[in-house]
């Protein structure tokens, strides 16, 4: 039959391959798990069902909707078509005023609140995420 | 103005002399025993021209010279002389400058320290250098040239961004840059030697300076950069899983992984082709990783505004250098001679080549959660992040076998060991073992993993620790880096598992309490500061016994107007006290976040242990 070189080598090239198919099943996995979906007001408006699943809603800041107390801040994310309430009790990033843009990552309660875990800090004034230029360019 | 034209006009002439240098190069590479001297001196003067043309960029903007298009948009007459000069690269056109400043340096450094080696390999790689320098003289002229000239000359610049106006920002790009550079004289040495078949272990040890130098920049880089975002960008965090974090992790990890292959190759003239692939992997993750930081593809949370247009150039010419590689390596690379290069199980070789691969598994990991979203946004038009949890679960399980294996792999002989005399391996492994059990039970945290974790960094810090004294300085500079490692995740692994957090919303004069602690602030006050408005607040922070007085601040910047915070930092040996306060929509309440981090100083010391390994062993004589 084979020699045990041949073996050895064969049983090595199947050990190789199983880690591969191993670890490529475990990163694929992982990563749909912990994938955070964007999504704009406009599109948690027609979820067919809520899932529980961390997701990031963008858009701009309505003006007078920022309410602040001991506990928390309160507001309103629009992209001008819809609109969502957001609860945060969390730290706040310097450029977060009203009329600007604003990623806020968290939970769904229903189609009209939305409790965040984080808010996004952006660095620069000319700067808009991706995301809420592109959901206010499409309105 | 007149710097700006002296500036321009020297880039010209640099991109000019290239051609005379590959023209002699050519001539050089059949006829003569020896090297042309011409080719040393036109790369001096080529490194001459670019130096000018960088300071009449750095002068342009002490000047404050608004005729130019890149000091405009970076620049203000208020801002601090200081900063009027890190302003050069800290923008895209300066950045690029700085880029090819480096690439021009390296390669003069390269041909007078490589004397005695071999004529053609020494030709050959200025060939590939002046390759990419071209291509970055190209690319700076006509898509990012920094000296544009406008018109009417406006009276005031735009500013720089004041998070950028920070010391350790201010140096972390010309660090990091010098560790990604000098990347690609190991991306053109290693295609020299292939097409040559000089791969050797003359060669390695020559190149092993490079590599060293490399990575011990891009590791400073990384740390400074990582230092700032701790406490400039006022999130209490050191490292965010973002992706131009990761950008700059991923070269990290081929080079360290490139470091243990060169130093096999050293002493055992094997595994060429990793060499070979880790080379070109290690360039084409460091120019993608400017490439990508700078084109606003990704989508992090420190992306600035720019142009996607400028990142096209960089990925088309990375696509055919890329090629360009790999037609060389599939050439002209003979595998090693059937030379019977054969090491047993049980070997340092085997327990250096097993954790490659984990670093290369880290590497992938990384790679796909920071192209992912990119990806499927390209084809599905669906916007995602990845976040921590990502990397978390996949990454910190596999370092409980990538520490062991460090830990053992130092303690292994080359070729063939034995077990005799290794009793204290199995010894400290059980000690380690059963003390983070005990640290574990203690703080009831119902770990498995983190028992196990705990248990195996410890295990490298003890066997690292052993070595210090047993091993009577032999390989000092090793012992160093991975005690240094081991710390590192120690101190991480603590840091998270004790770090405390308060997040709360105060006026003046209000108070804060839970059981443990009490924030009290006390006052605010307004201070005018040259390019800014400074508001400071007062607090008093009891934590059982103790009290602390934090003073955070809040900076209104006139130009651009932006805010930024201050966190204010006790540090101590056993943990960091870390407070920042935000506005809300300029209401009376503060946004206030206090945090306690343990083992936060030991994080920065671990990591510059772990370079400063590197360091030793770049100093050390050759044949000690």
């Amino acid at each position: 039959m084979y020699g045990r070189k041949v073996k050895l080598r064969f049983f090595f090239v199947t050990l190789i391959l199983l880690i591969l198919i191993l670890t490529t099943f475990l990163v694929l996995k992982s990563l749909e798990e912990n994938v955070v979906y964007f999504k704009s007001p406009s599109d948690v408006k027609v979820l067919e069902e809520l899932e529980n699943k961390k997701i990031r809603i963008g858009g701009m800041v309505k003006e007078k909707s920022i309410k602040i107390s001991n506990l928390g801040v309160n507001f309103i994310i629009t992209d001008f078509k819809n609109e969502i309430n957001v609860t945060y009790s969390g730290a706040v990033p310097n450029l977060f005023t009203e009329g600007k843009g604003v990623v806020a990552e968290g939970y769904l309660k229903d189609e009209n609140f939305f409790e965040a875990s984080k808010i996004l800090a952006k660095h620069d004034e000319n700067y808009m995420p991706p995301e809420v230029k592109e959901a206010l360019d499409n309105k | 103005m007149i710097y700006s034209s002296i500036g321009y006009y020297a880039l010209i002439f640099g991109m000019i002399i290239s051609f005379p240098i590959i023209f002699f190069s050519i001539k050089n590479l059949r006829n003569a025993k020896i090297l042309d001297n011409k080719i040393i001196n036109f790369s001096f003067i080529q490194l001459l021209l670019v130096i000018i043309s960088f300071l009449g960029l750095i002068l342009s903007f002490v000047y404050s010279d608004f005729s130019n298009e890149t000091v405009f948009n970076n620049s203000h007459t208020t801002k601090p002389l200081f900063y009027k000069i890190s302003g050069t690269w800290g923008n895209h056109e300066g950045s690029l400058l700085l880029w090819l400043l480096v690439l021009t340096l390296f390669i003069f450094i390269f041909l007078i320290r490589s004397n005695g080696l071999l004529k053609n390999y020494r030709i050959l790689t200025v060939m590939f250098q002046q390759i990419i320098i071209l291509g970055f003289f190209v690319f700076l002229i006509k898509s990012s040239n920094p000296f544009n000239y406008i018109f009417p000359v406006p009276d005031e610049g735009l500013g720089l961004n004041p998070i950028l106006q920070d010391p350790a920002l201010a140096i972390h790009p010309p660090i990091l840059y010098l560790g990604y550079v000098g990347s690609s004289i190991i991306f053109s040495s290693v295609l020299a030697a292939t097409s040559l078949n000089y791969i050797s272990k003359t060669w390695a040890t020559h190149i092993k300076r490079w590599v060293l130098a490399s990575w011990i920049f891009l590791t400073l880089g990384i740390l400074l950069g990582s230092i700032w975002a701790y406490y400039e960008l006022g999130w209490g965090g050191f490292w965010f899983w973002d992706p131009v974090e990761n950008v700059s992790l991923m070269p990290w990890l081929a080079l360290t992984t490139l470091l243990h292959c060169v130093l096999v190759l050293e002493k055992r003239s094997t595994l060429s082709s990793w060499i070979i692939i880790l080379s070109i992997a290690t360039f084409t993750l460091s120019m993608s990783g400017t490439f990508l930081v700078r084109s606003g593809i990704l989508n992090s949370v420190h992306t600035f505004a720019n142009d996607p247009e400028r990142g096209l150039f960089i990925l088309i010419f990375l696509l055919i250098l890329i090629l360009i590689s790999f037609i060389i390596f599939l050439i002209f690379h003979k595998n090693e001679k059937k030379k019977l290069i054969s090491f047993s199980f049980l070997s340092k070789e085997t327990s250096i080549l097993i954790n490659n691969w984990f670093m290369m598994y880290f590497l992938s990991v990384i790679l796909i959660g920071t192209i992912y979203p990119i990806f499927l946004d390209v084809i599905s038009s669906e916007k995602i992040s990845v976040g921590p949890p990502f990397y978390h679960k996949l990454i910190v399980p596999f370092l409980i076998p990538f520490l062991i294996f460090m830990a053992l792999g130092s303690q292994l002989r080359w070729i063939r060991s034995n077990l005799d005399g290794k009793l204290y391996l199995i010894i400290f492994f059980i000690l380690s073992l059963s003390m983070s059990a005990l640290i574990v039970k203690y703080l009831s945290i119902d770990y498995l993993i983190n028992t196990i974790l705990i248990g195996s960094a410890f295990y490298l810090f003890f066997v690292t620790i052993r070595d210090f004294f047993q091993e009577k300085f032999a390989n000092i500079s090793q012992t160093i880096s991975h005690f240094g490692f081991s710390l590192l995740i120690l101190s991480i692994l603590f840091n998270n598992i004790f770090s405390k957090e308060i997040i709360t919303n105060l006026k003046v004069g209000e108070k804060f309490k839970n059981e443990k602690f009490q924030i009290v602030f006390d006052d605010l006050k307004k201070f005018e500061k040259k390019n800014y408005v400074s508001f400071k607040g007062y607090f008093l922070i009891k934590e059982n016994e103790f009290e602390d007085k934090l003073e955070p601040e809040l900076r209104v910047y006139n130009q651009p107007n932006i805010t930024t915070s201050e966190a204010d930092i006790k540090t101590s040996f056993l943990n960091d006290k870390f407070i920042t306060m935000n506005t809300v929509q300029n209401e009376e309440h503060f946004n206030i976040r206090y945090q306690v981090k343990p083992f936060m100083l030991w994080i920065w010391i671990s990591v510059i242990l772990i370079s400063f390994g590197g360091t030793i062993s770049l100093l050390k004589k050759k044949g000690t």
